[in-house]
């Protein structure tokens, strides 16, 4: 029964990535990827994964979308008109799917417990952690404890982009270079 | 049959992945780019969470009594990127932003054009 | 005027919800799905919907942007501050054992600090990017 949810919610998440390819009208853009962002936090939950959906639910369709529309209304909805034709991106594309696919065929199968990634560390974090944390959510044990350098940085990460943000956007704008450029 | 089960999910995953990387490539718009580069994100988080999934297991949230519990590295490692691509999408919008400021467009196309006039332009004046 | 009365009264009635629901995801991360990010999205979620409803200037009084501005780093210094007093009470950085009496509360209290520096660092920057975003002033 999971398995006709997980097919059904990929078959939805791929049309709505080829709508999003082919719409020009771009406020529709952002909100498809919106609706793409909710479909793969339903794929997360399926896949055993809630806090993993809970984020991407609420970062991918809500700070994504807004900060997106707010971008557009600053900048221009609507995408020109393709002029050239596109053979070598789309060249490129099917030899680089080609070759992912062909390096899919030795994964070992989905589901499977006696999987590579399910053998070294994680047994030990499962089998230790209700000694020496005793917290009942494993991932936010591993986050916050065994993994916490990378949580540090993550953070660092995050104030870094918004610092980012912060001196590009605040300051006062000047004349653009196009207008200045005819005027001469 | 067996092996078409188990590996449709990646082979979805990889065709995701490469609408998105054809929407990078191919358009011009610098905020459709971002859009794309955002999809292309999300199918290699869809990739990583179901590399860790066990059939017949349950999320990483310990019960009483003996249960199979599916992977929880793999979510830690996905709660980390997810909000590394919003922190990297902001920015690029921000950038977006600027650019639009500064050229009047974000088409990239017009961009080329604009700068290649005021190359021509340029050596004129001796 | 007559066509926001709704999305004004139902704005009013949903976001102590939202930032009462941040709280509780914040604090049961320990014990159910959760922890800081999802909690400090969710707060920023809760002052960018009133700023939708109710417009920038009005959020803006509510919560001044320096208090954003300030959470950004404050949030930082509070994970490496937990490693910092683990430094100080002689173990190596960001080993959780020594900052209480025995091992298991220690890493209780360890997480404590560490989930509420990642949640305001998270508030701080997605609100302050907000801001920043909605108020550029359009081309003129």
């Amino acid at each position: 029964m999971t398995d006709l949810v997980d097919v059904a919610l990929l078959a939805l998440l791929a049309l709505t990535g080829i709508s999003l390819l082919v719409l020009r009208n771009l406020f529709a853009v952002v909100i498809l990827s919106g609706i793409y962002s909710l479909l793969s936090a339903g794929l997360f939950v399926t896949m055993d994964a809630p806090d993993v959906a809970f984020t991407e639910s609420a970062v991918g369709v809500g700070v994504a979308t807004v900060l997106m529309l707010g971008a557009l209304t600053l900048v221009g909805h609507e995408e020109k008109k393709p002029t050239r034709t596109r053979i070598l991106p789309l060249a490129v594309v099917v030899v680089t799917g080609a070759v992912l696919i062909y390096g899919t065929l030795d994964l070992p199968p989905f589901g499977d417990p006696g999987n590579p990634i399910h053998q070294h560390v994680v047994p030990r974090y499962l089998e230790q952690m209700p000694e020496e944390i005793e917290v009942d959510n494993v991932v936010s044990a591993v986050l916050a404890s065994y993994r916490g350098y990378d949580t540090m940085g993550e953070t660092t990460v995050i104030f870094t982009a918004g610092l980012g943000v912060l001196l590009l956007l605040s300051g006062i704008r000047r004349r653009s270079r196009g207008k200045e450029g005819a005027a001469e | 049959m067996e092996f078409f089960l188990g590996h449709y999910n990646y082979w979805v995953v990889v065709f995701l992945m490469m609408l998105g990387f054809y929407v990078v490539v191919s358009r011009s718009h610098m905020v459709k780019v971002l859009v794309g580069l955002t999809v292309f994100q999300t199918s290699v988080f869809i990739f990583y969470i179901s590399l860790g999934k066990i059939r017949g297991g349950t999320a990483p949230v310990l019960v009483d009594e003996p249960v199979l519990y599916s992977n929880p590295l793999t979510s830690v490692l996905i709660l980390t990127a997810i909000v590394v691509a919003i922190a990297t999408t902001a920015l690029g919008l921000a950038i977006v932003v600027r650019i639009n400021e500064a050229y009047g467009t974000v088409d990239e196309e017009e961009i080329d054009a604009i700068e290649r006039a005021e190359e021509v332009g340029a050596p004129e004046p001796h | 005027m007559s066509h926001n009365i709704i999305l004004r009264i139902a704005t009013k009635v949903v976001v102590p919800f939202i930032l009462i629901f941040a709280l509780y995801v914040q604090f049961h991360g320990d014990y159910g799905p959760g922890g800081g990010f999802q909690a400090g999205v969710i707060l920023a979620a809760g002052f960018v919907l009133y700023a939708l409803v109710y417009g920038l200037e009005n959020v803006k009084r509510v919560l001044p942007p320096s208090i954003p501005f300030a959470c950004m780093a404050i949030g930082v210094l509070l994970y490496s501050g937990t490693g910092v007093v683990a430094i100080l009470n002689g173990a190596t950085f960001l080993d959780y054992d020594v900052l209480a009496s025995d091992a298991i509360h220690g890493q209780h209290r360890g997480i404590l600090w560490v989930e509420l520096g990642v949640i305001t660092t998270v508030f701080g920057t997605m609100v302050s990017i907000f801001y920043a975003v909605a108020g550029r002033r359009g081309v003129e």
